[in-house]
């Protein structure tokens, strides 16, 4: 189970070697080499409890791997946590939103933290991407699951970073929504960064050659 | 746009004003550990009798023994909330270091919960009939104590904020590290109240202030890194 990709002299974007992961006595991928360089958008499949959050997690530096090692450029990201982090935007299961605070607050907080200095009718236009027009005012907890989750996906109009991993970004988002995502990660492999998500959907706009994709198969006892 | 690095400074006021909006737009978080604290003191008198002498003999180990278990009542607010809804791990992902973010999250956490209980002691030292000569000794043991049970906690409820249930092991893992200071504390007001100089014991709870206050961000930012593995 192994993607490599135009083979030129970038050095990929983010890499994995021989990543295995054991949950729960159970062994969910075993020697797993990934390679990932820009302008990939790579879905990973797999059905429920196949590992496929475990190996997001995994890849974000947020959860260790049994064994195993991941590289940015190169560089394993331990060693490079300054630098990772300033070109990984990782969106997990959970939004990351207060309920005590507004969407604009949530938003100006999160892009603030992350190093990306914004003003109030810039964070206005970005809420309007996500189809908040409205409730920038309104406490997060006033909110619906669905609008949490467009705050947080709200970052990925600002980002500056290259490596977007998302896990199931498409969770309590409506099909204009969906469309307009994957318009974003079009937009955003072009300019030479990468996406690795994982969906049940299937992604429309993009042909089926454009994608690339790993299948996590249930191995394990 | 670019990404541009903060400094620690600003780094650090960023997450302090958004603990402090949470906590005052989420005011229970406030008035619950004071309120602990002013009922678990108040129903002492009520409990023992209203003589002053064996009041103003047991008053200081009271206040602090009151104090402690209110910040243990309030630590799990400390990294609970933000572990539940994902926010803690965008911070632990964020070009941030740890330290800082992890720094300014426990002196919020002080200020949310340990100062309003500084405020409020000397009243209760009044009904406690606390010796003249403690209050001093009272409020510089609380000044340089109640920080380090924020600190010292921090690092008992990183250990424990992945667990469902961490409620007891909280307890267990982080009273022993307060003995010291109740201790120290409690015998620094009494020292006080003979009339003796009490700076040794105040040296001491200040060293526990500035070893925590060095040392236990670190700890608490390797304990994060556990819990959301």
């Amino acid at each position: 189970m192994s993607i490599n990709s135009n083979a030129n002299n970038q050095p990929a974007l983010i890499s994995a070697s021989n990543l295995t992961c054991i949950r729960e006595e159970r062994l969910l991928f075993d020697q797993l080499t990934i390679e990932i360089n820009a302008g990939d958008i790579v879905q990973i499949e797999g059905p429920n409890g196949s590992g496929k959050t475990s190996l997001l997690r995994i890849l974000a530096g947020l959860s260790q791997p049994y064994e195993g090692d991941i590289f940015y450029k190169n560089e394993l990201i331990s060693q490079a946590r300054e630098e990772f982090h300033q070109n990984l935007l990782y969106l997990g299961h959970l939004p990351g939103v207060k309920g005590e605070m507004t969407a604009q607050e949530n938003l100006r907080f999160n892009l603030t933290l992350h190093g990306l200095a914004i003003n109030d009718s810039e964070i206005e236009e970005t809420l309007a991407h996500v189809n908040l027009t409205g409730f920038e005012e309104s406490l997060a907890s006033h909110l619906s699951a669905g609008q949490h989750r467009r705050i947080s996906l709200a970052r990925l109009y600002k980002s500056t970073a290259n490596i977007w991993i998302l896990d199931e970004p498409f969770t309590a988002i409506d099909k204009q929504g969906v469309h307009s995502l994957e318009q974003l990660f079009k937009a955003h492999t072009k300019q030479g960064g990468c996406v690795i998500l994982t969906t049940h959907q299937d992604l429309l706009t993009f042909l089926p050659s454009q994608v690339k994709k790993i299948t996590l198969d249930y191995m394990g006892e | 746009m670019s990404a541009t690095n903060l400094s620690y400074r600003a780094v650090f006021s960023l997450v302090l004003k958004r603990d402090l909006t949470i906590a005052m737009r989420h005011k229970d978080d406030i008035i619950n550990p004071l309120l602990f604290f002013v009922i678990v003191v108040t129903l002492f008198p009520l409990g023992i009798g209203p003589e002053a002498q064996i009041l103003s003999r047991i008053a200081p180990g009271i206040i602090w023994v009151a104090a402690l278990l209110s910040t243990l009542l309030s630590l799990d607010r400390l990294f609970k909330s933000d572990h539940s809804d994902g926010s803690l791990e965008q911070m632990l992902l964020s070009p941030q270091p740890v330290f800082i973010l992890v720094l300014a999250k426990i002196v919020a956490h002080w200020l949310i919960t340990g100062l309003p209980l500084i405020l409020i002691a000397p009243l209760l030292a009044v009904l406690l009939h606390l010796n003249e000569q403690s209050y001093g000794a009272l409020i510089l043991t609380l000044l340089l104590g109640t920080p380090v049970l924020s600190l010292l906690g921090a690092i008992g409820v990183a250990l424990t904020v992945g667990i469902k249930k961490g409620g007891v092991l909280l307890s267990l893992l982080v009273l022993p590290l307060y003995i010291p200071v109740l201790i120290f504390a409690t015998s620094a007001i009494d020292t006080a109240a003979l009339g003796l100089p009490y700076s040794g014991q105040l040296a001491i709870i200040a060293a526990l202030f500035f070893g925590s206050l060095t040392l236990a961000p670190f700890a608490v930012g390797a304990a994060l890194k556990v819990s959301t593995n």
